[in-house]
């Protein structure tokens, strides 16, 4: 029973941070029909953005007030670099057909892998990440099951995104035009919403909850890479379709559900095909199986066909 | 539309050709200025390892000490009525690189034999080409037990290596374990060739020595968080884990298994030992195995150290330069049998593979000298331990 609650923990910490990525994925392909590839490299952003932050502007203390600086620095390198790659990568693109905006998708994430390789100082591997006292350190232990901080910290963060990401949709205005536009792009431009600053908001929420996720990831792991984004992102993509691609609450589901099956998978499954190397392998069946049987995600779809 | 997708496109080329023209080292025909003896023939030794990129500071010092192996050869005319050279060619750690390097020493009609690869897996790719050409090929630090062995056969007869391979680390690991008490050992390993066999190879003999296994994990190296096989594995109360894999992941794991309740040390091999392991996250007490014994700790080892900063070179010998200095003498030491008769230097090539085998002389590392398979018989290792922020020599010994 220990080890049950053990790995349900171990899962939702990791579910949690796919959510995170999830929500950016679901959002813009609710409003402009995009599979944004390159938002895994948002995310790897905001990770290095939050260190850099850490490195120039806290001056590598390590005292709790310097998270929020943190993730305010990784939030906002995150922002621009999601908000240049909607204006000057997609935008232009936007009427072409489908293919186009995703190869640029492929072009933008491995452009940005290589920049942060080149200019981020040491990121050719590995580069560590600082503990930040309070949210690492010693862990918590209720019985036997231990409760690492970065876990508590992790949950904490997708808890409050999910309730301020609630109350954005549905009670500001921009997250009711955000709403208007998934539904209608071309009503909601006759009816006088910016169809192109809605599109722009999407992008810099999405992007603003990958910086969270990259700040979490990396006080959890200790270290972040530029090749983080890569598996993070495609594990966020297939949350986004587990939950119901378009569907927020789905995305939030769906990143819980399949970090579960993952830290499950580790546990239970014996022999050659168990073990946590096979654990993504699990995560990928039960994809499959839910667009076999029920291709519009767990929560529904909630895209709005379009002639 | 099209306008368009040109002023996208454009761009977007054009920095990819920048950031992949970035970063490489214009091509490397960086020849030692060893003084040419008048109306004496050359003979080339190349040397092939990384000399740009992340490892290129351990390249640099195989390179350099090649070279004092050459300078010193030429200084005491150790081959009469030839001059050597070094040359070196830079194979930026990447198979495909070094098949090009290897083929364009190969071109070279002076070439009698190579110094390199660093890495195993470039190692794999070279030893065809130099194969096909004759030229002997001495390796001053490649592990990998397949390039000199596969399934009890010799796959390359013009291979050999100065360092000693994976089949003895993880063993020697093992025994190490044993003799300091630690009989519960879980196990982890990358699922790659280097990882998951130094694993077999230490499960087998620790098994041997009456230790028990708890636990044989997996994981793969694009994983960054490792709590749930850490909390698969704590049941099982292990009094140490192995690790078989390379610092990128050992260093979080190290740091995870103590925030999961964990606080055991971690033992690797070669791939743990690096500075930056303990920079991501290695704890004290830590332990790593690699091949031969630290430079500075032997008398001969410290005299090579001396020379090799007479001779005045920039960057710093490095782990693998001294096994470099043996096998470019070793090298020079079949030379002189081999261009003894020789017309040019490419007729020599056969002989000196010949000649190889009988080479025996006691170099920098120990006793250089080779066995059937091209391995070395010298087979000292060293157990190292994190200690105040560094790997500090815990256990030298032999085999």
């Amino acid at each position: 029973m220990t080890l049950f609650i053990q790995q349900l923990l171990n899962g939702l910490t990791v579910g949690s941070l796919y959510a995170l990525i999830a929500v950016g994925y679901t959002v813009v392909y609710g409003i402009v029909q995009l599979i944004n590839f390159a938002h895994g490299e948002v995310f790897m952003i905001g990770a290095f953005g939050s260190l850099a932050t850490w490195q120039v502007v806290c001056r590598s203390n390590t005292g709790l007030w310097v998270l929020p600086i943190m993730i305010v620095g990784g939030a906002v390198c995150s922002v621009v670099v999601a908000l240049l790659m909607e204006r000057f990568a997609y935008r232009p693109l936007r009427n072409a057909p489908r293919l186009a905006p995703l190869i640029t998708a492929i072009g933008i994430s491995i452009a940005l892998q290589r920049a942060i390789q080149l200019w981020y100082p040491g990121a050719t591997s590995n580069v560590s990440y600082p503990s930040i006292d309070g949210v690492t350190g010693s862990s918590l232990t209720i019985g036997s099951v231990v409760i690492q901080r970065t876990t508590l910290f992790t949950l904490c963060v997708l808890i409050v995104s999910a309730a301020a990401l609630y109350i954005f949709i549905s009670r500001t205005r921009t997250g009711k035009a955000m709403v208007a536009v998934s539904q209608d792009p071309d009503t909601a431009r006759l009816m006088g919403i910016n169809v192109d600053r809605i599109i722009a908001a999407a992008f810099a929420m999405g992007a603003i909850l990958a910086a969270l996720a990259g700040v979490a990831q990396g006080l959890r792991d200790s270290n972040v890479s530029s090749t983080m984004g890569f598996l993070a992102g495609l594990k966020a993509f297939t949350a986004a379709v587990l939950g119901g691609i378009g569907n927020i609450q789905g995305a939030v589901a769906g990143g819980l559900v399949l970090g579960l099956i993952e830290a499950m998978a580790t546990q239970y499954i014996p022999g050659q095909f168990g073990g946590n190397a096979w654990s993504d392998v699990y995560a990928f069946i039960v994809l499959i199986l839910v667009l076999v049987f029920r291709p519009q995600g767990l929560f529904g779809a909630r895209v709005v066909d379009r002639a | 539309m099209r306008s368009t997708l040109i002023k996208v496109g454009v761009p977007v080329v054009v920095g990819a050709l920048a950031l992949s023209a970035c970063g490489s080292r214009s091509g490397g025909g960086s020849s030692s200025g060893s003084g040419g003896g008048g109306s004496s023939k050359v003979a080339t030794i190349g040397v092939t390892a990384p000399f740009s990129g992340d490892l290129s500071a351990v390249g640099l010092g195989i390179e350099n000490s090649v070279k004092l192996a050459v300078q010193q050869a030429n200084a005491k005319k150790t081959i009469p009525g030839w001059t050597l050279k070094a040359e070196a060619v830079d194979d930026q750690g990447k198979p495909e690189v070094g098949t090009n390097a290897a083929t364009k020493l190969a071109g070279d009609s002076t070439v009698v034999g190579v110094v390199g690869n660093l890495n195993s897996s470039v190692s794999t790719s070279t030893q065809p080409v130099f194969a096909k050409a004759n030229i002997v090929q001495v390796s001053p630090a490649n592990t990998g037990v397949a390039l000199t062995n596969v399934n009890g056969k010799r796959p390359y007869d013009t291979y050999f290596r100065t360092c000693t391979t994976d089949a003895i680390q993880g063993p020697f690991a093992a025994k190490y374990l044993i003799s300091q008490g630690i009989k519960k050992v879980a196990t982890i390993n990358d699922q790659k060739t280097y990882g998951a066999g130094l694993t077999a190879a230490f499960e087998k003999e620790f098994k041997k020595e009456g230790g028990t296994i708890t636990a044989s994990q997996t994981i793969t190296d694009a994983q960054t968080n490792y709590s749930s096989v850490i909390s698969q594995i704590k049941p099982g109360a292990p009094q140490a884990l192995y690790y078989g894999g390379e610092y990128p992941q050992a260093g979080p794991l190290s740091k995870q298994l103590a925030q999961g309740g964990l606080s055991i040390p971690v033992m690797g091999g070669d791939g743990i030992y690096d500075p930056k392991y303990i920079a991501l996250g290695g704890r004290a007490n830590d332990l790593a195995t690699s091949v031969g014994a630290p430079t500075d700790s032997t008398a001969a080892g410290k005299s090579f150290l001396a020379q090799y900063k007479a001779a005045g070179f920039s960057n710093e010998a490095g782990g693998y330069g001294a096994y470099a200095f043996d096998a470019a003498n070793a090298i020079i030491e079949a030379l002189k049998t081999s261009l003894k008769d020789a017309k040019t230097a490419q007729d020599a090539r056969a002989a000196t593979v010949k000649a190889m085998a009988n080479v025996s002389f006691t170099g920098v590392t120990g006793k250089v000298a080779f066995d059937s398979f091209g391995d070395t018989t010298n087979k000292v290792l060293t157990v190292y331990k994190v200690t105040g922020g560094a790997w500090v020599a815990a256990k030298t010994d032999t085999f």
